[in-house]
């Protein structure tokens, strides 16, 4: 199984944002979005588990066609999908100890023992071992990223959405970061879509890469496609050179 | 020329289909509310915490007004009165209009701004954090998370509250008749018997039930409406006090027309 986005569109009110967005990824594969920013990356990511819904086209997870799913059906899916969001939504009313706990304690069969192990063995994940008991506004933007990204693999999902997941950390949390992205595919077999700006952080991480362009997806391949390619726009945002994009379009 | 003559026509257009925009949404909200209240497991442990912070916070506020109120009542009671009416009149005055009237709104009213803005600013911060969508992402539905208990909480606490607050508003209309006014406990207590009845209490709950209902659904929708950051937040807050204050006292309004014949 998975993930599809069929010709989507999508506006807000004037705003066209994605006119014509289609994406395959493949089971068991990680695909890397890139684009510059506000071009829509993290509205097409919200579309694949329905917290978007898209004005046309068509949004496949799993075999299910997401915008016509019953409510009920919706949360079904979305026990399999982990979200990172792009700059965490941890709940600031709880412990990042609750925080990382919420999904599972939706689960039957989860004890609060059983949720405990597993939380502790998350926040170790991600290098966060003894800030279970911290608030969210007592970490820093980094340390916030990652309890959300511990939050996100809690349930072990089938399916990894990450909204730029390491914008804004230091090269060597960067590159812990990339690694848990790398093991949750080997290890776990996890599909994974990781929007990011960093274009090392995506030849390391993917199988394969996306560009987001004008509403739509302007190129996608894999790594070495990429690197190889002569499209203007691709060559201009991965090269940051803004005269290449210019006169593209 | 010809745009000038429609901009009012298109002004009120748009006014129109915004309104109608918004009754859509506030239905939609209502609707999932009520289809969010078989998810207990959800909006269960919340209850008894949310019971606390929207009826046990809000009596200190509540009686202070109450208190105030009774006393005002009591003294205007006695200068309207002025030796025309008998004075233990002054008792049925503070007794009624403390439980049919003025316990209910004046809470309500207070309560729109304490316990409505603080609901709108929460759940507005969470939407424009993405904690909303947090929630929606890890299955949790957010009715049942946010709406259900706060609702719920509203409903069942705000009738306590306005009874503590109408039972102090004519202890201190009592007490003000009697040191101020040089009356008698017998005469006040006579007062406030004669026309009572056990209805004007029911009155007296039944709209605060429907004010509590309406300043805690009220905050949620402009909470879950937000948008646009901390402004957006604080746009929210401010429209959910004033249109829940709007409703309260047309609400009000109906009641007394429906209710009391
Ligand atoms: N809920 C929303 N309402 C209105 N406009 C939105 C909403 N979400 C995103 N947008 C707009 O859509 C565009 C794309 O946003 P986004 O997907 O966040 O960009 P990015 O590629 O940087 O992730 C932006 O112009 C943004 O303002
Ligand atoms: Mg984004």
């Amino acid at each position: 199984m998975s993930i599809r986005l069929i010709d989507v569109h999508k506006a807000f009110g004037e705003k066209q944002v994605l006119t014509g967005f289609s994406l395959d990824i493949e089971e068991g594969q990680t695909l890397s979005i890139i684009g510059g920013s506000g071009v829509g990356k993290s509205v097409a990511l919200k579309h694949v588990v329905g917290l978007l819904e898209p004005d046309s086209g068509e949004v496949w997870v799993d075999g299910r066609n997401v915008s016509v799913l019953s409510q009920e059906e919706l949360y079904e899916l979305r026990r399999d999908v982990g979200y990172v969001f792009q700059f965490a939504a941890l709940f600031d009313s709880m412990t990042v100890n609750d925080n990382v706990g919420m999904g599972l304690k939706r689960i039957p069969g989860w004890t609060p023992a059983r949720i405990s192990a597993r939380v502790e063995e998350c926040l170790h994940l991600v290098d966060l071992d003894g800030y279970g008991d911290r608030f969210p506004a007592e970490l820093s933007g980094g340390q916030r990223k990652r309890a959300g990204l511990a939050r996100a693999i809690a349930t072990e999902p089938k399916y990894l959405l990450y909204d730029e997941p390491t914008t804004g950390l230091d090269p060597v949390t960067t590159a812990v970061i990339d690694q848990l992205i790398v093991r949750m595919r080997s290890e776990l077999g996890v599909t994974g879509v990781v929007i990011t700006h960093d274009m090392d952080s995506a030849f390391r991480i993917s199988d394969r890469i996306a560009m987001l362009y004008d509403g739509r997806i302007r190129f996608e391949g894999t790594p070495d496609e990429v690197r190889g390619t002569q499209d203007r726009v691709v060559r201009g945002f991965i090269e940051g050179r803004p005269d290449l994009l210019e006169v593209a379009s | 020329m010809r745009i000038s003559l429609l901009r009012p026509v298109e002004a009120v257009g748009q006014a129109v289909l915004s309104a109608v925009a918004a009754v859509g949404r506030a239905g939609q909200l209502g609707l999932g509310a009520v289809r969010a209240l078989r998810k207990g497991s959800i909006w269960g442990p919340h209850l008894l915490p949310q019971m606390a912070k929207i009826g046990v916070d809000s009596v200190p506020i509540a009686l202070f007004i109450a208190l105030f109120t009774g006393v005002v009542l009591s003294l205007q009671a006695s200068y309207t009165f002025t030796g025309a009416i008998p004075l233990y009149f002054v008792g049925t005055l503070v007794g009624k209009t403390m439980v049919l009237e003025l316990g209910p709104v004046l809470t309500g009213l207070a309560l729109s701004g304490r316990v409505g803005a603080n609901i709108a600013a929460e759940i507005g911060t969470m939407r424009v954090t993405e904690q909303v969508d947090a929630l929606e992402t890890l299955a949790y539905d957010p009715n049942a998370y946010l709406v259900v208990p706060r609702v719920l909480a509203g409903a069942l606490m705000f009738p306590m509250v306005v009874l503590l607050a109408n039972g102090v508003g004519v202890l201190a209309g009592w007490a003000t008749s009697l040191s101020l006014l040089d009356m008698s406990s017998q005469e006040f207590l006579k007062g406030l018997r004669l026309f009572f009845r056990s209805w004007d209490v029911w009155f007296s709950v039944i709209k605060s039930v429907s004010f509590g209902i309406t300043v805690t659904s009220v905050g949620c929708f402009f909470g879950f409406g937000t948008t646009g950051g901390a402004e957006g937040v604080g746009r929210a807050t401010t429209r959910s006090v004033v249109v829940s204050s709007m409703i309260i006292l047309v609400l009000d309004a109906f009641w007394a027309a429906v209710l009391l014949k």
